[in-house]
């Protein structure tokens, strides 16, 4: 891919972008309830204090010029001071990023560990008991409802077994020094192996929750995709040239057989960062997921409004990714 | 001559939902060291499912269910997989129709070729076998061989893609090359040129070639012998010059009065009536008989492949009135 078809694709996302910043700014504020009402609701605020308030946060202007400022800051990185936190948006942003990004890399991880060597299983042994009992598995996995089935492994892990925490992303007394953030990340570079062991048991159920219904909808991309690229002219020449079976499966076909895969991996790793609302409540996953939730609960507009945007940009990148990949991968398309 | 391919009884089966078809039932050939069979017959004729029984490439759910197919003296169908897979590609290859579809799009040429040698165990690395393979790119005259290594197959022109395919076939240096329609997706400059490098590559290393095609013209250009196939049986076999100018097989004959002739391109074509039978309904006698201009009420015994003159066999009861 050359640097000017690059800057030209990246170009391609900005009318996106700017439609969901409108698109989030009209929901959060057409939505009832006033931020002030919720803000003050405890206090003995006087209706003077209420308007100070109302004036400070920008609240008293109209909408259109409110949208105008909330997109000249937004360009120059400024989303506004988080009515509940007092404290720049973006700034609790990225404190609570790095969790909802470990989860997420774990669950797509977890799932494409899965997925590929059962999808792959699956297409070699087509039409076999197997293959039906995978698929009718990735049916049930695609249909599980995340709340449920987090709930569900609480009660077993948890309560029942108690092999895994019940929730939170630490032990109460984990003291590590925090540099990338991410908690698997930080324990090995303090070298603390137990820290990394705990971590991690706290990030297993979540990532399952999390990974199953995505590992699932996987399996059923790699399957079809791997059958395919099965009977194709290029995987019996290769049979026909005396390589190993294995070899055959794994490089020829499989490589082949990647390429749409890594197109709905990526675009599904968008969406699991929105399925991390449910998953980050059901677990108490300290990440942007329940920020965001407990923030249109607050009608704290300016983060809701970062974090969508942020997830828009997200999802917008991760898509573009996938054509970098997709590119890397298959030879024939040059972007 | 010494057969280095015989064949005997093959029948190749494949599951449907109408019930089991013999795409390929009781065939019997044979190939010597340094033979060109030319294999004629439409599609669905059983020509392709023949040889990718001898190579052991039947794809599941079909199966070869009965016959002998022995490849110098060892009979195939008993080997252990294992060694069937070593004799694949080391002494008997496959050049495919369309070398877009039978190259790999995500690797290179280079790669393609380099894999198969290691995996026969002429080169230990990838690395080590890149002057043969550059060679081999070469001897299928493909210019400047050793930069275009590393070119992927869509970045070669068609007529250069067909021979780099025959190169990376031949990479193992095969004794038998399964040839299908290897000239049938190519315009006709570059049909000449691939058919002239088998040509060579027979006379000089003294591969045996099965020439799979439905053009009787290439067979008769380039091949010493032809066998012709008709719903799923070899129904005429024989030195080819003999086979043409006096077919043993009403179907054979039917082929040839279906073809323009040069000599006298006035001549109205005749194209055989009827239809190929559902290989799922066939019964024990002639298959041809139902568009056969010969047909007698005894066609519908079983017939079997019987000599028809020195070196030839055909499987018609009216053989000798054919001509």
């Amino acid at each position: 891919m050359t640097a000017s078809r690059l800057v030209e694709r990246l170009l391609q996302t900005l009318p996106v972008l700017f439609g969901i910043s409108v698109i989030v700014f009209l929901m959060i504020t057409l939505t009832p309830g006033d931020p002030v009402e919720i803000m003050l609701a405890d206090s003995r605020a006087t209706p003077e204090q209420a308007e100070q308030l109302r004036r400070d946060l920008g609240l008293h202007l109209p909408l259109h010029e409110r949208f105008l400022v909330f997109l000249g800051n937004a360009v120059t990185g400024d989303f506004g001071v988080s009515f509940f936190h007092r404290r720049p948006v973006i700034e609790v942003i990225l404190e609570r990023l790095p969790a909802t990004i470990e989860l997420t890399l774990a669950a797509m991880l977890l799932a494409l560990a899965v997925a590929i060597p059962l999808g792959v299983a699956a297409a070699v042994k087509r039409d076999t008991w197997l293959d039906r009992a995978l698929s009718a598995a990735s049916l049930f996995g695609v249909s599980l409802p995340g709340f449920w089935f987090g709930i569900l492994l609480i009660l077993l892990f948890s309560v029942t077994l108690g092999l895994f925490p019940v929730g939170g992303r630490t032990p109460f007394d984990l003291e590590v020094a925090r540099v990338s953030g991410f908690l698997l990340v930080d324990t090995l570079l303090a070298g603390r192996l137990d820290a990394f062991a705990a971590a991690l048991r706290h990030l297993a159920l979540p990532a399952v929750t999390l990974g199953l219904p995505t590992a699932a909808l996987l399996a059923r991309v790699v399957r079809s995709s791997m059958a395919e690229v099965l009977t194709s002219d290029y995987v019996l020449f290769a049979e026909a040239k005396g390589i190993s079976r294995a070899r055959v499966l794994l490089r020829h076909a499989l490589k082949n057989a990647l390429i749409p895969v890594v197109t709905v991996a990526a675009i599904e790793t968008g969406s699991l960062l929105g399925g991390n609302m449910i998953v980050e409540t059901v677990f108490g996953w300290p990440g942007l997921g329940r920020l965001v939730v407990e923030s249109i609960f607050a009608r704290n507009y300016p983060l809701v409004q970062a974090a969508v945007l942020l997830y828009a940009v997200t999802y917008v990148t991760l898509n573009f990714l996938a054509d970098v990949a997709y590119t890397a991968l298959n030879p024939k398309v040059r972007l | 001559m010494s057969a280095l391919l015989e064949v005997r009884g093959l029948r190749t089966v494949f599951p449907t939902r109408r019930g089991p078809v013999a795409a390929a039932d009781g065939v019997d050939l044979t190939i010597a060291a340094g033979e060109a069979l030319g294999v004629v017959g439409e599609s669905g004729s059983g020509k392709s499912v023949t040889f990718l029984s001898v190579l052991g490439l039947v794809r599941p759910p079909g199966r070869v269910v009965a016959g002998e197919i022995r490849f110098d003296g060892r009979d195939l169908r008993r080997l252990p997989r294992a060694e069937l897979r070593a004799l694949r590609g080391r002494q008997m290859a496959l050049a495919m129709q369309d070398a877009l579809s039978a190259l790999n799009p995500a690797f290179t040429i280079g790669q393609q070729l380099c894999e198969t040698l290691v995996a026969h165990g002429l080169a230990r690395t990838e690395a080590e076998a890149r002057p043969q393979a550059a060679a081999l790119l070469d001897k299928v005259g493909i210019p400047s061989a050793a930069q275009r290594l590393d070119d992927y197959p869509h970045q070669f022109s068609g007529g250069m893609r067909q021979r780099a395919m025959i190169a990376i076939a031949l990479a193992g240096r095969p004794r038998l090359l399964v040839a299908d329609e290897p000239t049938t997706a190519l315009d006709v400059t570059l049909r000449a040129q691939v058919l002239d490098l088998l040509d060579d590559l027979r006379r000089q290393d003294g591969l045996a070639l099965a020439l799979i095609t439905h053009d009787l013209a290439v067979v008769a250009e380039r091949c010493a012998r032809v066998m012709v196939m008709y719903a799923g049986q070899v129904v005429e076999s024989g030195p080819t010059a003999e086979v043409i100018v006096a077919p043993r097989h009403p179907y054979t004959r039917g082929l040839l009065e279906s073809l323009p002739r040069l000599e006298d391109p006035d001549r109205p074509l005749h194209p055989i009536p009827g239809q190929v039978p559902d290989l799922a309904r066939v019964d024990a006698g002639c298959r041809f008989r139902n568009r056969c201009p010969l047909a007698v009420p005894d066609c519908a015994k079983p017939v079997p492949l019987a000599e028809a003159g020195v070196g030839r066999l055909s499987r018609c009861i009216r053989a000798a009135e054919v001509a």
